[in-house]
């Protein structure tokens, strides 16, 4: 300890390069004091988190459009989400939140150990929300859950299950992972501190995505279990692969009365095919007469899932960000650079992933839960 | 008024004013130190090669365009060739050059020096900035020879979800999500660097009004550009992935993509007009060498500019489909941002009047700019009244009215801007005579090019159309006359100026009179821009300004 100890008092009063003699190295040049440093990185961060809110506000706005003109849409969509997963992602997300701003107390008191703890736990905590999130994409995408024209569950032409998206994936994650796992031999073998702070925490981080797939896959299978125990869904769903010629005009015909706007009834998308006389396991008992054929086709269920995958999807850009950001914050913990009068860098990264965490506050009941 | 001729470009020799043997050019030497420069002055002369460059290339599709339109059929581009020429043109003056042209350009440089600090707050973010504008260029140009972007500046959907050119759809939407955020970054940093940095004595109201204007433009740039980014991201998303949100075949709504795209390009004209306006209060006051009047006026009608700004984008959409209720209020929304706009044209008038006019290069293209700017507002509104737009939309009204507002506005007033700082940025003094000239010319060319189609439009003239009607012929040879005379006015002002960096007589510190502080650091500044605080005083305050012949400059008197 006593070494690094050392080295952060150097850092502190080891006066900055050339010509400016006042200046801690910690401290830019073109500023005068660490207060007014402080102040323009938090003013910077506030204004950069404004426009956050508003670049995904056009995707709210989306959602809200589209809700509003066709509501049934959403609600059978809504059904296809698994809240589990969504509740465990949005815990996950909360404690991060918690360890994160123990990290900006630890930073300020110099507690560098417990820092590098904190940093590392958000992380783990974002790969954990990551690993499940890729449980619930991969299922999606084997029912043919997709975007807009490519929407194909229970469509004509869809043929089962697809495997195999997991994997994909995993593929980069688990290639990481076999990277820091490498590093970490590395810095224990060399028994450089420096890097034995870095590698722990990027490593566990990555071996928690893939706790997050297991809980992911654990949860989704179970949850499974309790639909096919109401009706088969699994089957059901796949099993629609042919068409019934009647019910295929039926509702074809019906689709046009749904479109109020003008717009005309999906030309060259193959119309929807009815789902058959057995109660979709789907819908809750008293919504069994919802004309469901005229939800799931591609303008329909397919824009719904379109809005969803922009905002999840974006929302998981944001993630992988500011794991990128945790990540350098990590490393100059790791070099025991911060103090009571520069913990900046920390305190802007834990206000944005607040945000990050605040705009997943909204996206779970919108998405999963509003029924 | 009178006009009084000063000698501001007698020779100056170097011990007379102490030139500076050492400035921010020649700080450092070498390719690296100004590809990795952190030096806000450094990245302001970058930007200004870049958007000056754009502005060359959107200048050539335009005289394409003018040039195609000579005959009223048959002209030398094919009709595919036609559309892609006038996407390009637009696309390039909107993205590459306007917006970034005065806050990136000028305002890099300027707003640090003029607020008295070493740098903007954020130097590494300001390089990055740069480099992403020129990452956005680098896929205009993609999307330019791979294939031809045919959708207009606009990006409409279904078009441009339809339109073969697919690839270059997507190359120039990421372009323009990619510019967007090179913009957002730059007004945040210049947020920053207002609020946090100034120093002791410069209050908010001693502070320029070219950094009130910048300031307002920040204010924009950071709350409507998002939406921009976002818009362009779901017609992306659109083209690879087929979402459907704004395409009617899956139920999407082409509309919505109206009103997000005009809910930043509304706010984005005032991105344009407002840094300009901050340029013209700095000439007219220095070339009249009085005290700018109504400055408080000024400096709030900006901020006014800036925050109604974000009601009126429906003006675009009159005839695109929406409530009556919804167009009567967008009118009238519209009606009163004309209002700020009027005051500060009111006000550079009032700082005219009984002031000593130098009549130099930097104040003709000001006068210009008033003239010009006049008639672009004036023309907007008949264009926001609901009746006379059913008439007016899409048609050369429209395009005369925004090339006099953009071209006739931002345009000339950067080009006042450019000339006036010339002397600051590079350290030599240019034929004030030829500049004058090159002013002359433009302002001719302008009018010559652009008034025609204020009368073709309101004709019937619609835009956009390769080809049109044989009656309109004359007014078109016209303005294509006139286009050409424009072009040769720009490239004089060109020469004019790069000739001052060949054979250019060294500047003084302060060759026009000014009281703002980037006159009393050397031309050029030093690296630290002050090697001690600079005192703050009034930004127009010019009694004890005076000029001293033995050195060729303006100085303060003791
Ligand atoms: C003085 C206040 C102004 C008013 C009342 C006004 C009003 C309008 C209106 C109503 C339109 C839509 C016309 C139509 O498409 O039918 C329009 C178009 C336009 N205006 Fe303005 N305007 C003003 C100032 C400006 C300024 C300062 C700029 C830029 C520097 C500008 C740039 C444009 C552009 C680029 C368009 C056309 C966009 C397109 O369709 O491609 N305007 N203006
Ligand atoms: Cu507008």
């Amino acid at each position: 300890m006593t070494a690094i100890q050392e080295t952060h008092s150097t850092t502190d009063h080891h006066h900055g390069d050339d010509h400016h003699h006042d200046h801690p190295s910690w401290l830019a040049h073109h500023f005068d004091d660490a207060e007014q440093q402080y102040d323009s990185g938090k003013l910077g961060m506030w204004l950069f988190l404004v426009t956050e809110v508003l670049f995904f506000s056009g995707m709210f706005c989306a959602y809200a459009l589209y809700r509003n003109r066709n509501p049934e849409v959403f609600e059978f969509c809504s059904s296809f989400l698994n809240e589990k997963l969504g509740a465990i992602n949005t815990g996950v997300l909360l404690f991060s939140s918690l360890t994160m701003a123990w990290a900006v107390r630890a930073a300020q008191l110099r507690q560098h150990q417990l820092l590098v703890g904190m940093l590392g736990a958000t992380l783990g905590c974002a790969a954990i929300f990551l690993g499940v999130k890729s449980v619930e994409y991969s299922h999606k995408w084997e029912l043919g859950l997709l975007p807009g024209k490519f929407y194909v569950a229970q469509l004509e032409g869809h043929h089962g299950p697809h495997k195999g998206y997991l994997e994909m994936l995993c593929a980069v994650p688990a290639l990481i992972t076999f990277l820091l796992a490498a590093y970490a031999v590395y810095a224990w073998a060399t028994k450089s501190i420096f890097h034995q702070r870095v590698a722990g925490p990027l490593l566990t981080a990555g071996i928690c995505f893939f706790g997050g797939v297991l809980l992911g896959q654990y949860l989704e299978a179970q949850e499974e279990a309790s639909k096919s125990h109401g009706g088969h869904h699994e089957h059901h769903a796949m099993a629609q692969g042919h068409v019934d010629h009647d019910s295929h005009e039926h509702a074809a015909a019906s689709d046009t009365h749904t479109h109020d706007h003008g717009a005309p009834a999906v030309p060259e998308v193959s119309p929807a095919v009815a789902m058959g006389g057995s109660p979709d396991v789907y819908v809750a008992s008293e919504e069994v007469n919802t004309p469901k054929a005229e939800v799931n086709q591609r303008s329909m269920a397919g824009l719904f899932f379109s809005i969803y995958y922009c905002m999840t999807g974006v929302h998981a850009i944001h993630i992988l960000g500011g794991m990128l950001v945790i990540s350098w914050l990590i490393i100059k913990a790791a070099r025991e650079e911060f103090h009571e009068q520069y913990f900046g860098p920390v305190d802007n990264v834990g206000l944005y992933w607040h945000l990050v965490d605040f705009i997943w506050i909204y996206l779970f009941p919108l998405l999963y839960l509003i029924t | 008024m009178s006009v009084v001729d000063r000698p501001i470009a007698s020779p100056v020799s170097p011990e007379a004013d102490s030139y500076p043997t050492h400035h921010f050019l020649n700080h450092s030497k070498g390719f690296l130190s100004w590809a990795l420069t952190l030096d806000h002055k450094r990245i302001g002369l970058m930007y200004l090669v870049g958007v000056m460059a754009s502005f060359a290339l959107g200048g050539l599709f335009a005289l394409m365009i003018r040039i195609h339109l000579w005959n009223f059929k048959d002209g030398w581009l094919s009709n595919q060739t036609y559309n892609q020429v006038f996407t390009l043109h637009g696309a390039i003056m909107v993205f590459l050059f306007i917006i970034p042209s005065v806050p990136a350009a000028l305002g890099n440089f300027l707003l640090p020096i003029m607020l008295g600090t070493k740098d903007v707050a954020f130097p590494r973010l300001n390089l990055s900035s740069f480099y992403l504008w020129v990452t956005g260029l680098v896929l205009f140009l993609t999307a330019l020879s791979v294939t031809g972007l045919d959708t207009g500046w606009t990006f409409y959907t279904p078009y441009s979800i339809e339109t073969s050119q697919g690839g270059a759809v997507l190359a120039a939407t990421f372009g323009v999500f990619v510019l967007g955020f090179s913009s957002i970054f730059t007004g945040l940093n210049f947020i920053v660097t207002i609020n946090t940095m100034r120093p002791p004595g410069m209050t908010w109201f001693r502070m320029p009004l070219f950094l009130w204007a910048v300031y307002a433009t920040s204010i924009i740039q950071v709350l409507a550009t998002p939406v921009l980014g976002i818009t362009v991201l779901l017609l992306s998303a659109e083209r690879l992935l087929g979402i459907g949100i704004f395409d009617p075949k899956l139920n999407g709504d082409p509309v919505t993509f109206q009103h997000f795209f005009w809910f930043y390009s509304h706010p984005a004209v005032y991105i344009m007009i407002l840094p300009a306006m901050g340029i013209i209060s700095e000439l007219m006051s220095v070339h009249c060498h009085k005290g700018i009047f109504g400055y408080r006026m000024i400096a709030y009608s900006s901020i006014a500019i800036a925050l109604f700004g974000f009601l009126v984008w429906g003006h675009h959409m009159f005839t695109s489909g929406m409530a009556d209720v919804t167009a009567v209020v967008f009118s009238a929304l519209t009606f009163t941002v004309s209002i700020p706009s009027a005051i500060k044209v009111f006000n550079w008038l009032g700082t005219m009047y009984q002031g000593t006019v130098s009549l130099n290069t930097p104040m003709l293209y000001a006068l210009a700019f008033i003239f010009l700017f006049t008639i672009g507002g004036l023309t907007g509104l008949p264009l926001g009244a609901l009746s006379t737009d059913m008439h007016f939309h899409d048609t050369y009204f429209v395009v005369a009215h925004f090339h006099y507002v953009m071209m006739g506005g931002t345009l000339v007033a950067f080009l006042g801007g450019v000339f006036h700082w010339w002397p600051k940025m590079t350290g030599r003094m240019f034929n004030d005579k030829l500049g004058m000239v090159s002013a002359i010319i433009v302002f001719i060319g302008f009018n010559m090019t652009f008034l025609p189609q204020f009368v073709l439009g309101s004709r019937g003239m619609p835009r956009r159309y390769a080809t049109y009607l044989p009656e309109f012929q004359p007014l078109h040879q016209l303005s294509t006359i006139g286009s050409l005379t424009l072009g040769a006015g720009l490239f004089l002002a060109l020469v004019v100026l790069l000739l001052s960096l060949v054979n250019g007589k060294k500047a003084p510190r302060n060759p026009w009179g000014g009281a703002t502080l980037e006159w009393m650091c050397s031309s050029p500044p030093p690296h630290d821009n002050f090697s001690s605080a600079p005192t703050v005083g009034d930004p127009y305050d010019f009694s004890d300004i005076e000029y001293d012949g033995r050195v060729g400059s303006y100085v303060k008197r003791s």
